[in-house]
C-alpha cells in the first residue's frame, strides 16, 4: 500500500488529480514525489505537500487532513483509494473503476460525472454529489456512492444510471433533471425530483413534493427488494416488507415528461 | 532578410506547380531575391511551400462567439490547454477558442489570413477588439446587412441610390471590409415569429421587399460599390430538406453579379423532410460550374462535436426543437439576429451522414478549385483545426471511401460521394486553402509568393499521410517573421485588419441621426467604430 502523509496544508485547494492508482500504482517513491500538481496557477509536486511512503501497489492511502485537497481519483479506472479523515472537492469525479472510501466528511462534487466504480463516505458530503457539471448534459452514468451521513444541494443532478444512497437528509433540488439511475434518502428537502425525466427517487421519511408529481398508488416494489439486499450487505438497509409499510409512488415531472418516479416510504407503524 | 531554399513551391497564382526554387522575403514581402549580409536560409529541402493559409469564411470573434463560450463550458473542460508561458497567453482551443488561442491555432495550421463573416454593425467594436487579441493572423470582416430594417426600408420605396449610401456609410461606421446578407429578410421576419422561405414573396412587415429583392439589389450595389469582396451570401431556407431549389433560385437571381455563396453545403439539400433527405450536391455542383459569378466555401461538416452560430434565428429555433438542447437567441436592434445550439454531428445519424456526404461532394464536384473554398463554417460544421481531416480525404479517394463506408447503409443511396474518384493535387490543395480564397476576398498581396506578396510561407514536412502533414506545418512564415518553427510557436506577431472605405454621400449621414434617434438605443454618434479604435487598420478606398 503506497501513504501519502499531508505533511504542509495548502494556502489555497491543491489541484491533485495524479493522485490515482492508474498513476500512482508502478512508481518509485521518487517518481511519484515529483509529480506535478497544480497550487492556483502554479505546479508544484506532490512531495512539497506529502510525505510518501508505503510499497507499490494499486492501494493508496492518505493520512492527514486532506479537505483543501480536490480531485483526488479524478478517472481512475482500478484499485483502491482511502482517505482516513475529510477530503476536498471533486473526490473521485470521471471515476470508471475502483473503489474510494473515506472516513470523514467529503466537498462538494464527489463522484462528478462518474462512469463506474464505487465510492463510500462515513461522514457527510457537499452538493451536486454524482452531477453534470456545469453545461454537461448527462451526470453519473453508472457506479454507486454510498453516503453514510448528510449530503447538499443538487444531489444526482442530471445522473443517467447507477445509485446513490443517503443515509441522512439531502437539501434542495435533489434528482435535478435526473435522467435515470436510482436516487436513495434518508429525507430531502425542498423540490426533489424538478425536471426529472426518468429513474426513481425513494425517499425513507415524509418530503414536500413538487404540484407537478402525482399521486400514482402505494405498494412494495419487487425491484426494490433486490436493492435492499444489495445494499445490506454495504450497511444500508431500505424497508421493503409489507409487514412494515409501503411506499406511496408519485410519477413526475409532469412539467416534463412524467414518466420519473418518487417513492416515499409509509410506515405502518406511523 | 530570409531566403527558403530547395523546397518544392506551390504557387498555384504564378503558375507554379511543385518547382524546387527559393523564396526570398525582405521587409515583409516577397521579394525576387535577397543579397548581402545577415540574410537567414531556412532549408526547405524536401519540404513543400505554400502561399499560408487563407479563411474566408469563419467565425471568431465578436458578441455572437462569446455568448456561445459562455453557453458551452461542458466543452471547455475537454478543449485543448494553452498554458501560459513567456511567448504565449494562457487559452483554451476546443470548439469556440479563446481568442488568443485562435490565432494560435489557425498559425499552427499554417493560416495566416481569417474573414470573419458575420459582424452586426452594433457589435463591430467589441469585435474589433476581440480581433485586436487574435494575434498572428490578418482579418478582415463582413459586415450583416440582409436584414437592416433602415436598408429594407429605402428597398420598399425603391429608393436604392440612397440605400446604396447607407450601406456604404454602414461598412465604413463598423470598419468592414465586405457585406453580409444572412437569410435575406427571414431574420427580420423572425421578429414577428415566422421565417422568410420563399424568395419571391414579400418580407414580413413589408409589401414590396422580397428576398430575391434583397438579395439581387444587395448584389448589385456591392458590385457598383467595387467593393473587393462580392456579397458574402447565406441563402434562405439553410439546413432545410428540399432546400436545393431555393438555392438554385437564389443563383438565377443573381446572374450578372458577382457573390460569394457562403457554406454551400448547408444548402445543398433534397428531399421534403427529415425522414428523406437526401444530396442535390450534383445539380447544385453542375449549375455553379456554369456560373462565371459565383465563389463559394464548403461549409463541410465533420463528425463530433460542434456550436452553431448564425444570425440565422429561425433556423436556429428548429435547430433548437429539433435536438432538445441548448438554445441562445439575440436580438439585434434593427439590424439582425443571432441563434446558438451547441450540436453534436454523428455518423450513425441519417441526416449528418448525408451532410457530412455532402460537403465533400461540392468539393469534388465543383471542378475549378478557384470557385470553392476549404471551410466548415468553423465552429458550426466542425472546427476550423480539423480542417487536415478534410484535406486528406480530398486526396486520398480510398481512404474517403472507407470513411463512407461507416456509414448506415441507408445513407449511401442518398448520397453520390461513392461514385466519385477525383483526388485533390496538391497544387489544387494550395488553390483550395489560399490561392482561391485569397481572389474570392480581393486581397491581391494574400493567397501567392510572388513579389510584392505579403511574406505568409507555410512549410510542411512531405507526408503521404495529408492530415498530419497539413495538421503540423514545420515552418509558419506571417509577414516575414517566423512563428512556427519545428512545429512550436516561437514568436508572436501582432495581426493586421483590412478595412474597406467605400464612398457616399456625407449627407446619409443627415438622413440616418433621425432615424437613429427614434429607433436605436444607441445614440447616433456613438454607432460609428472610431479608426483609431482598430489596432493595426489597413484601410484602402473604393468606389
Amino acid at each position: 500500500m503506497i501513504t501519502l502523509t499531508v505533511k504542509e496544508q495548502p494556502n489555497v485547494p491543491l489541484e491533485a488529480e495524479s493522485i490515482s492508482p492508474d498513476v500512482l500504482a508502478n512508481l518509485s517513491h521518487e517518481k511519484i514525489g515529483a509529480l506535478p500538481m497544480f497550487l492556483g496557477k502554479r505546479q508544484v509536486r506532490v512531495s512539497d505537500f506529502f510525505d510518501v511512503d508505503g510499497e507499490a501497489s494499486d492501494e493508496i492511502e492518505i493520512r492527514g487532513d486532506a479537505s483543501k485537497i480536490k480531485l483526488i481519483g479524478r478517472g481512475m479506472t482500478f484499485g483502491h483509494i482511502r482517505i482516513a479523515e475529510s477530503v476536498g472537492m471533486h473526490l473521485g469525479a470521471y471515476m470508471r473503476g475502483g473503489t474510494i472510501e473515506v472516513s470523514g466528511n467529503a466537498s462538494d462534487w464527489v463522484g462528478g460525472e462518474m462512469k463506474g466504480g464505487i465510492i463510500r463516505i462515513a461522514g457527510n458530503a457537499g452538493g451536486q454529489v454524482g452531477s453534470a457539471y456545469r453545461g454537461s448534459v448527462t451526470g453519473m452514468s453508472d457506479g454507486m456512492i454510498l453516503i453514510e451521513g448528510s449530503a447538499g444541494l443538487e444531489v444526482g443532478m442530471r445522473m443517467k444510471r447507477g445509485t446513490i444512497a443517503v443515509k441522512g437528509s439531502v437539501k434542495d433540488f435533489a434528482g435535478l433533471e435526473m435522467q435515470g439511475g436510482t436516487l436513495i434518502l434518508g429525507g430531502a428537502e425542498l423540490r426533489t425530483g424538478a425536471w426529472m425525466r426518468r429513474g426513481t427517487i425513494v425517499c425513507l421519511s415524509e418530503i414536500p413534493l413538487l404540484p407537478t408529481f402525482a399521486h400514482e398508488c402505494s405498494y412494495n416494489p419487487t425491484f426494490l427488494r433486490l436493492y435492499a439486499r444489495q445494499l445490506k450487505s454495504r450497511g444500508f438497509s431500505i424497508p421493503c416488507e409489507e409487514s412494515d409499510g409501503s411506499y406511496h409512488l408519485y410519477s413526475g415531472d409532469a412539467a416534463v415528461s412524467r414518466k420519473g418516479e418518487i417513492l416515499v416510504w409509509q410506515s405502518l407503524a406511523s | 532578410m530570409l531566403r527558403i531554399s530547395g523546397g518544392r513551391v506551390y504557387d498555384p497564382a504564378n503558375d507554379i506547380n511543385g518547382e524546387v526554387r527559393d523564396v526570398c522575403i525582405s521587409n515583409g514581402r516577397i521579394v525576387p531575391e535577397v543579397k548581402g549580409e545577415g540574410i537567414r536560409t531556412i532549408d526547405a529541402t524536401g519540404m513543400v511551400v505554400f502561399p499560408g493559409g487563407v479563411d474566408v469564411h469563419t467565425h471568431v470573434a465578436g458578441g455572437a462567439l462569446t455568448f456561445a463560450r459562455a453557453m458551452t463550458p461542458e466543452n471547455h473542460r475537454t478543449a485543448a490547454k494553452f498554458i501560459h508561458s513567456p511567448e504565449l497567453r494562457a487559452g483554451i482551443g476546443g470548439t469556440t477558442p479563446t481568442t488568443f488561442a485562435t490565432g494560435y491555432l489557425y498559425a499552427g495550421l499554417g493560416y495566416t489570413t481569417v474573414n470573419e463573416a458575420a459582424v452586426p454593425v452594433l457589435s463591430a467594436r467589441h469585435t474589433h477588439e476581440e480581433l485586436r487579441d487574435t494575434p498572428i493572423v490578418d482579418k478582415s470582416t463582413c459586415v450583416l446587412m440582409a436584414n437592416n430594417e433602415l436598408l429594407l426600408d429605402l428597398l420598399e420605396q425603391d429608393e436604392t441610390e440612397r440605400a446604396k449610401d447607407v450601406l456604404a456609410w454602414l461598412i465604413w461606421a463598423a470598419k468592414g471590409y465586405g457585406v453580409k446578407a444572412v437569410n435575406p429578410g427571414g431574420v427580420t421576419a423572425w421578429k414577428f415569429g415566422k421565417d422568410a422561405k420563399i424568395l419571391t414573396e414579400p418580407v414580413e412587415g413589408y409589401s414590396k421587399v422580397t428576398p430575391a429583392k434583397i438579395i439581387g439589389d444587395m448584389a448589385a450595389m456591392v458590385d457598383e460599390l467595387g467593393l473587393p469582396h462580392p456579397m458574402h451570401l447565406h441563402c434562405n431556407n439553410l439546413g432545410a430538406p428540399g432546400n436545393f431549389n431555393t438555392t438554385l433560385e437564389t443563383m438565377k437571381v443573381l446572374e450578372g453579379h458577382r457573390t460569394h455563396m457562403a457554406h454551400l453545403q448547408f444548402h445543398a439539400y433534397g428531399g421534403d423532410d427529415w425522414h428523406n433527405l437526401r444530396s442535390e450536391s450534383t445539380r447544385i455542383a453542375e449549375y455553379f460550374n456554369s456560373q462565371p459569378n459565383l465563389t463559394c466555401d464548403a461549409g463541410a461538416v465533420l463528425f463530433g462535436d460542434a456550436v452553431t452560430i448564425t444570425a440565422d434565428g429561425p433556423w436556429q429555433h428548429l435547430l433548437y426543437q429539433l435536438t432538445g438542447r441548448k438554445w441562445g437567441n439575440l436580438d439585434v436592434e434593427n439590424e439582425t439576429g443571432c441563434g446558438i445550439v451547441p450540436y453534436t454531428y454523428k455518423g450513425s445519424n441519417l441526416v449528418n451522414a448525408v451532410q457530412w456526404a455532402v460537403g465533400l461532394e461540392l468539393l469534388l464536384l465543383i471542378d475549378d478549385p478557384w470557385k470553392i473554398s476549404l471551410t466548415t463554417d468553423h465552429p458550426n460544421g466542425a472546427c476550423f483545426w480539423r480542417y487536415p481531416e478534410i484535406i486528406h480525404m480530398l486526396m486520398n479517394a480510398d481512404f474517403r471511401r472507407e470513411q463512407l463506408n461507416k456509414l448506415p447503409e441507408k445513407a449511401l443511396s442518398r448520397v453520390v460521394l461513392a461514385d466519385l474518384d477525383r483526388e485533390y493535387t496538391l497544387s489544387e490543395i494550395a488553390v483550395l486553402t489560399s490561392a482561391g480564397p485569397a481572389r474570392a476576398l480581393g486581397m491581391p498581396r494574400k493567397g501567392h509568393l510572388g513579389p510584392g506578396a505579403d511574406a505568409d510561407v507555410a512549410i510542411y514536412h512531405d507526408d503521404p499521410d495529408a492530415e498530419k502533414m497539413f495538421g503540423h506545418p514545420r515552418y509558419v512564415i506571417k509577414a516575414g517573421q517566423v512563428i512556427v518553427e519545428e512545429g512550436d510557436i516561437r514568436k508572436m506577431v501582432d495581426g493586421r485588419e483590412f478595412i474597406m472605405r467605400p464612398s457616399y454621400d456625407p449627407g446619409v449621414e443627415e438622413y440616418l441621426r433621425p432615424l437613429f434617434e427614434q429607433y436605436y438605443t444607441m445614440s447616433f454618434d456613438n454607432y460609428p467604430v472610431e479608426p483609431e479604435r482598430v489596432e493595426g487598420a489597413d484601410i484602402r478606398e473604393c468606389g
